[in-house]
């Protein structure tokens, strides 16, 4: 990677083009639009050629790390591999040329990928019916409290306000609450790291709408005690909703309908494989158990019994609308071609593959970084910063966004950092399945050598990355005083 | 062990890691599980397929859907996608890359998203735009919550009916449960009524209220007076707009705007059935800290290299939790590179040129369409590339007709109306042959 | 090691009071400002509003972290501390000398239930 300094308007020259539009025969101008309606100066946009265009992105897409570059085991992330037939699909003609909506009869192929997509999630995680229609996790999450909200507000149960969050839950879950108007209980995680039964106990009662949970926890811990929970939760009149952003141990394994969930959502760009894009476009869909179907949002996909599917605009009971169309259908197409690749033989394998992977990386680095719980992990696992820190030398001690840092000369992307809050030192590792062994063990070895760096001298990762484009940037002056577009 | 492209394990890998770990079996991983909750079935999936068998499923089905001309917009517009921007997203440094949380190795993005972020603010006239939102109707979803935070204490947000039907659907259902007061702003043939929106103020308690640039009949609307009316009350306003439309209409900034929305997929982005696209949201700097999501600044390195960094990050989630301004986390940050590149192809001139001949396309559509004798108008107010029509004739029966000979247009609104888009796309040739198929 | 002014009612959310006649000037102690590191912004309340006891008023941030702002006393803001809007780092310099609101309070009995500095020592460590 080498540092590259230019804006693209940096780039502009007036009277310069990098367009073509065809002649299309039609007279009319816009000088006929009234002028008080019109812009009293054409927009600074840059002015540039195809060749300046596609060099300067060229240009920055060099000073980026990707999957395709190398190991990015960031925590709760689940940076796997994206296969590159998936992209093939999501560019084919036949579905990018469809408006959304054209009517159901001229679109049926793409119906039907909606509909076998939601079909398989429902099989592979044990829920009844899915909405494809949230754009992201968190948009899921949104959409599967609006389901539960709906659902005791259709009962005539306006008393259940709260929902119970534990405190090792991403950041979203509360937010998404607040988002949703419910207000937010905190439930406190026991020394093991799991959810404590009995701190949950008195927390329920008649206003608690449900708790959100991760199963396995942000910690990469399975919550053993999910079962008893569960019916807790049930008995209280809640509903449980289960935070899929770290389902991929389980893909093939673990369903978490069987465990007493009455809605969740799944990741298509974590657990199913599509481009991050650098933070989206994700997908979100949201599955519900038997009871809660007909409070899935709208629009929704339906087959009949001729065979032909059916788009279901408005329903009674539905939850409402929450994004513009039906979601992010390119996103859907490749996650489709995942799974089918995938099929029900290879699925079985997913999860514990990336389950095999975090514990052997956690099992090779707990004598050089802090383990605050020795259980097995699934998916992933955090360490509480470096056993030997080097303030023993006299210096100040390495820190965990030192050892970050350090890791990006080395060539990996640094784990999740300072997440989950329950640790001071939180570095929070996920490999994923498609990570061989080799890349799994150079890991492990360059994370040794950054241990020993660190006790000997902990400048050479205080002043870490060496080799990266930039060094640390001055985040507190960017924050004081924001300069957040070219001027 | 597998014969999975994507699995790289060998038998003998997952031998030794195992040993390593100090458990016997991959099935030993999940000794915490409880036995039941073990899936011992046989997932209801197809056969595993080869990427081949993949590409031939796919295929079949693509061939189901028919190739249409499309001259219907409500949201979602054929503009042309130049050739230079799929080549530029599918770089793996940008496509395989996540949110820039190690701004050393991400340099690429986050200087794309402060070039988009740019576009955006001079598109809009606003002074700060986050980086990115999932789509248009989300995005105005958001501008109800913020004006409700910019207010402070007050809970009723004004939506113009002149929103796309979708628009109002997504505030809609956000603010049932958000628990905001939505009151709807009446229509004086066609566009948003200031006398409405001044009695809707009078009642008291707006926090302010969203209103369409280019509304659901395509009509451009006339906001003299909106921005006077609101701040005087003490609310915001905020314009939902097409981005492609603002490089020639009046900007939210010149209608005195506080907030700007809308969807960016009018830039270029294949419809691809509704998504992925991506919403914009910019507002004036009193209200930067009130803005959702993810913002990019520019810094300094410790070598004093220009350098760029996600900032303000204290309003979100992962930081504020409950209290934070939204709790979007993946935004649509390939999308925004997408427009980021089409409005550095396109320019100044190209956009402009975009807008006339889609404006020069409607307007004829509009005049043949009219002496079909099959239509008739419905308001008389300037369209730029949009517009509805009275239909005289079954309009049902003649979208039926036009699927057929290959044409989707004249979508059926609420009201019963025909709606027709026309962008740069549509040739006068094919807008012939649309007439000559309703004529048939 | 921070600092405590002595002279000055602490709460247990590390702001501190001095009290002027029924006016509260509040502040947030040297150890809360070392805690958060560089305060990159002040969210402050508009004067006139009412505050109430243990209720927030407002939040300190830096760039990764958020703290929220509890009012030592019930009342109504009559004065906010402008400057700290374009210099949020004078509570870092020091935190003592920049208070952030003035209160003016609506139960001065609300003062017994604060610590005096020895009490808060105690506690900021």
């Amino acid at each position: 990677m080498k540092y590259y300094d230019k804006l693209i308007f940096e780039l502009s020259k007036p009277g310069r083009v990098a367009y073509t539009l065809p002649c299309n025969g039609c007279k009319g101008s816009l000088d006929e639009l009234p002028a008080g309606l019109k812009r009293s100066a054409a927009p600074v946009l840059p002015e540039v050629s195809e060749p300046d265009v596609v060099r300067h992105y060229t240009n920055l897409s060099q000073m980026n790390f990707g999957v395709d570059t190398g190991f990015y085991p960031l925590g709760s992330c689940t940076m796997k591999y994206n296969p590159k037939i998936n992209e093939e699909i999501a560019a084919m003609p036949a579905f990018q040329g469809l408006h959304p909506l054209q009517d159901e009869s001229t679109v049926q192929g793409a119906l039907e990928v909606y509909y076998e997509t939601e079909k398989a999630l429902a099989a592979i995680t044990g829920m009844k019916r899915f909405t494809l229609n949230p754009c992201a996790g968190a948009h899921g999450e949104l959409t599967g409290l609006m389901i539960i909200r709906n659902y005791h507000l259709l009962r005539g149960d306006t008393a259940r306000t709260k929902v119970i969050v534990p405190d090792s839950a991403h950041g979203t879950n509360p937010a998404s609450a607040a988002v949703c108007g419910l207000e937010i209980v905190e439930v406190k995680s026991g020394a093991n790291g799991l959810v404590d039964v009995e701190s949950l106990k008195p927390l329920l009662g008649p206003d608690i709408a449900g708790i959100m949970m991760t199963n396995p926890n942000t910690l990469g811990l399975f919550e053993k005690d999910i079962k008893e929970i569960a019916a807790l939760v049930h008995a209280c009149g809640g509903l449980l909703y289960y935070d899929g952003a770290n389902m991929n141990p389980l893909l093939g394994t673990v369903r978490p309908g069987d465990m007493g969930f009455d809605v969740m959502h799944i990741n298509l760009h974590k657990t199913f494989s599509t481009p991050h894009g650098g933070g989206g476009p994700g997908s979100g869909p949201v599955g519900v158990c038997e009871k809660l179907v007909d409070c899935l949002p709208v629009p929704r996909v339906e087959k009949l019994e001729n065979g032909k599917f059916h788009i279901v605009r408005s329903a009674d009971k539905a939850a409402g609308q929450v994004s513009a169309f039906m979601g992010n259908f390119g996103v859907i197409l490749r996650a489709y071609a995942y799974i089918l690749m995938l099929g029900k033989q290879n699925i079985k394998l997913a999860g514990k593959l990336a389950t095999l992977n975090a514990n052997y990386v956690k099992e090779c680095l707990k004598d050089a970084y802090k383990l605050p719980i020795p259980s097995v992990c699934k998916h992933e696992f955090v360490f509480d910063g470096l056993i030997d820190d080097g303030s023993a030398t006299g210096k100040a001690g390495a820190t965990t966004l030192d050892v970050a840092k350090r890791l990006l000369d080395y060539g990996f992307h640094a784990p999740t950092i300072y997440f989950p809050l329950l640790f001071h030192q939180a570095l929070m590792i996920e490999p994923t399945e498609t990570e061989s062994k080799e890349t799994l063990d150079a890991f492990i070895d360059v994370m040794h050598e950054i241990a020993r760096e660190a006790a000997a001298d902990p400048d050479v990762l205080h002043s870490a990355p060496h080799s990266a484009p930039i060094s640390r940037p001055d985040e507190t002056a960017a924050a004081r005083n924001p300069i957040l577009k070219c001027e | 062990m597998s014969a999975f492209p994507y699995f790289p394990h060998t038998a003998e890998d997952i031998r030794q890691m195992l040993e390593r770990i100090g458990v016997s079996s991959l099935e030993d991983l999940y000794s915490d599980v409880p036995a039941d909750f073990l899936y011992k079935g046989e997932y209801d999936l197809p056969d595993a397929k080869s990427e081949q068998e993949v590409r031939d499923w796919f295929e079949k089905l693509a061939a189901l859907n028919p190739k249409l001309k499309v001259f219907v917009g409500a949201g979602s517009y054929d503009h042309y996608s130049p050739a230079v921007i799929p080549n530029l997203l599918s770089r793996s440094e940008f496509l395989t890359a996540y949110t820039p949380y190690q701004c050393e190795i991400s340099q690429g993005t986050l200087r794309y998203i402060f070039e988009y972020q740019s576009m955006i603010c001079n598109l809009t006239g606003m002074d700060v735009s986050n980086a990115s939102m999932y789509d248009g109707p989300t995005a105005a979803a958001e501008a109800m919550r913020m004006a409700v935070a910019c207010a402070k204490k007050k809970n009723t947000v004004l939506v113009s009916k002149g929103l796309l039907p979708n628009v109002l659907q997504v505030i809609g259902t956000y603010a049932k449960y958000y628990g905001t007061t939505l009151k709807e702003i009446a229509l004086d043939g066609g566009q948003t009524s200031l006398e409405s929106l001044k009695a809707l103020l009078a009642e008291g308690d707006v926090a302010g209220a969203i209103v369409p640039l280019l509304n659901r009949y395509g009509i451009i609307e006339d906001h003299t007076g909106f921005a006077d009316a609101l701040h005087e009350a003490g609310a915001v306003l905020a314009e939902y707009c097409d981005p492609s439309a603002l490089a020639v209409l009046k900007s939210p900034a010149e209608w005195g705007a506080d907030i700007a929305v809308g969807d960016g997929q009018s830039l270029g982005i294949p419809m691809t059935y509704g998504g992925p696209s991506v919403g914009f949201m910019a507002c004036r700097k009193d209200h930067m800290r009130k803005l959702p999501g993810r913002i990019v600044g520019q810094t300094v390195d410790g070598e004093g290299r220009r350098s760029f960094v996600l900032t303000l990050q204290a309003r979100e989630q992962h930081i504020r939790r409950e209290k934070a301004t939204s709790n979007i986390c993946s935004n649509e940050s390939l999308m925004a590179l997408y427009v980021t590149i089409y409005l550095s192809l396109m320019g100044p001139q190209g956009m402009k040129e975009v807008n006339e001949k889609s404006y020069a396309g409607a307007h004829y559509l509009y005049e043949q369409l009219l002496k079909t004798g099959k239509f008739e108008p419905v308001f008389d107010k300037p369209f730029l590339k949009e517009f509805v029509l009275k239909p005289l004739v079954d309009l049902d029966e003649l979208q039926k007709k036009l699927y057929s000979a290959g044409f989707f247009a004249g979508l059926k609104t609420e009201e019963g109306y025909a709606s027709f888009c026309v962008t740069e796309k549509r040739s006068k040739e094919e807008i012939d042959t649309l007439i000559h198929e309703i004529l048939r | 090691m921070s600092k405590i002014a002595e002279g000055l009612l602490y709460s247990e959310s590390h702001e501190w009071v001095k009290v002027e006649g029924n006016i509260a000037v509040i502040g947030v102690s040297d150890f809360a400002q070392a805690e958060m590191g560089d305060i990159t912004y002040v969210d402050l309340p508009d004067e006139g509003d009412e505050v109430e006891k243990g209720e927030d008023f407002g939040a300190l941030e830096s760039v990764k972290a958020s703290s929220e702002l509890y009012s030592p006393v019930s009342g109504k803001v009559v004065e906010v501390n402008s400057e700290l809007e374009d210099a949020p780092e004078l509570i870092n310099e020091d935190a003592f000398a920049n208070w952030i609101i003035k209160v003016e309070m609506s139960d001065e009995s609300e003062l017994e239930s604060l610590m005096d500095a020895k009490a808060y020592a105690e506690i900021a460590k």
